[in-house]
C-alpha cells in the first residue's frame, strides 16, 4: 500500500511538472516519468501486459513522436511566453464540472454497501483472478486475444494497415522534390505513355 | 524473491551508471574551454546551421511509421508467450495478421516510403 502512495505522489508531481514547464522538452521528460510511474502502478495491480505496453508503446513510441512534433513545430521558436490570463473566465465552469463529477463519484460510492466487498473472483483461463500471473498477465491476455477476442485483433491489423497507407499518402509526398532522388512522378508518367499507346493501332 | 527483482536490479544499475556518466566527468576532468571546444559537436564536421533550424518532414514520416510498426510488434508479444498453448490455430491467426500488415508494408515500400528522398 505504501508503494501505491509513493507512485501516486510521483504521478501527480510529474503531471504538475509536465504542465507547468515553459520548455516543451522538459514537459516531455515529465511525461516520461509519469508514464513510467503509471506502468509501475499497473505492475502492482498484476496488470503485467498493460504495464509492458505502457512502457513499450507510450514511453517508447508515443513520447518519441512528441519529441519529433516538438522538433518540427517549435524549431526556431523560443520558450512559450505567458499569454493573457484566461483563468478567471473559465474558473466558474471548471468548478461546476468538478463539483458535478465529484457528485457522481459520491453517488456511485454511496450506492455500494459499506464494509468489506463481497468475495468476487471470476476465474480466468489460467486460474483465479487476483492471484499473481493470472488475470492481466501476458499469458492470460494472449489466450483471450487469440480465442475470444479474435475478430478485434484481426480488425486491428486492418486499422494498422490503413494507418500505414494514410501516413504515406499524407506525409509521403508533402514536399515534392522532383529534382532530388529517384521518385519522379512526371517522368514516370512520360515513360508509361508509349506502353499504353502501343496496342492502339 | 519478487519476480520483478531482476528488473529492479537492472533499472538500479542503469540509473547508477547513467548518473555516474553525467557526474564523474564533471568532477575529474580539467576545464580549459576555448571557442573551438565550446562549439556544438556535429560528428567532427563544421556546423552547417543553427541547432533550432527546420527539419525535413521525412523525419516525421519515419516517426509515424515507427509508431505503427511498434504497435504491430507489440501484438507479437502475447502470442509469443502463449505460442505453445495456441498451437497451429494461433499460428494461422498470426499469419493472417502479418499478411494484412504486409500489404501495408509492401505499399510503403512500393511508394518509396523507406527511401530517403
Amino acid at each position: 500500500m505504501s508503494l501505491f502512495y509513493l507512485l501516486a505522489v510521483i504521478l501527480i508531481a510529474s503531471a504538475i511538472f509536465t504542465i507547468t514547464q515553459k520548455s516543451p522538452v522538459y514537459s516531455v521528460v515529465g511525461l516520461l516519468v509519469n508514464f513510467l510511474a503509471l506502468a509501475a502502478l499497473y505492475f502492482t495491480l498484476n496488470a503485467e501486459f498493460l504495464g509492458v505496453i505502457q512502457i513499450v508503446i507510450y514511453s517508447g513510441a508515443i513520447l518519441m513522436l512528441f519529441v519529433f512534433v516538438i522538433a518540427l513545430l517549435s524549431s526556431g521558436v523560443g520558450p512559450f511566453r505567458a499569454g493573457p490570463n484566461r483563468l478567471p473566465r473559465i474558473a466558474a465552469p471548471a468548478l461546476l464540472t468538478t463539483l458535478v463529477a465529484f457528485g457522481f463519484l459520491i453517488f456511485g460510492i454511496a450506492q455500494r454497501p459499506f464494509g468489506p466487498l463481497p468475495p468476487h473472483r471470476p476465474t480466468s483461463f489460467l486460474g483465479n483472478v487476483g492471484d499473481p500471473n493470472v488475470f492481466g498477465s501476458v499469458g492470460d491476455f494472449g489466450v483471450a486475444l487469440f480465442t475470444v477476442q479474435l475478430l478485434p485483433f484481426e480488425v486491428t491489423a486492418f486499422i494498422l494497415m490503413v494507418a500505414v497507407i494514410g501516413v504515406v499518402l499524407i506525409a509521403g509526398d508533402a514536399v515534392p522534390q522532383p529534382t532530388l532522388g529517384r521518385h519522379r512522378p512526371q517522368k514516370r508518367a512520360a515513360e508509361r505513355e508509349p506502353i499504353l499507346k502501343a496496342p492502339a493501332p | 524473491m519478487n519476480p520483478y527483482a531482476p528488473v529492479g536490479i537492472f533499472l538500479a544499475v542503469a540509473a547508477i551508471a547513467s548518473a555516474a556518466f553525467c557526474i564523474v566527468p564533471g568532477l575529474l576532468a580539467r576545464r580549459r574551454p576555448n571557442p573551438t571546444k565550446s562549439q556544438a559537436y556535429e560528428c567532427g564536421v563544421e556546423p552547417t546551421s543553427e541547432v533550432g533550424g527546420r527539419f525535413p518532414i521525412r523525419f516525421y514520416l519515419v516517426a509515424m511509421l515507427f509508431v505503427i510498426f511498434d504497435v504491430e510488434a507489440a501484438s507479437f508479444y502475447p502470442w509469443a508467450v502463449q505460442m505453445r498453448a495456441l498451437r497451429v490455430y494461433g499460428l494461422l491467426e498470426m499469419i493472417v495478421f502479418v499478411v494484412v500488415l504486409g500489404i501495408g508494408y509492401a505499399y510503403v515500400w512500393r511508394k518509396g516510403g523507406f527511401q530517403w528522398r
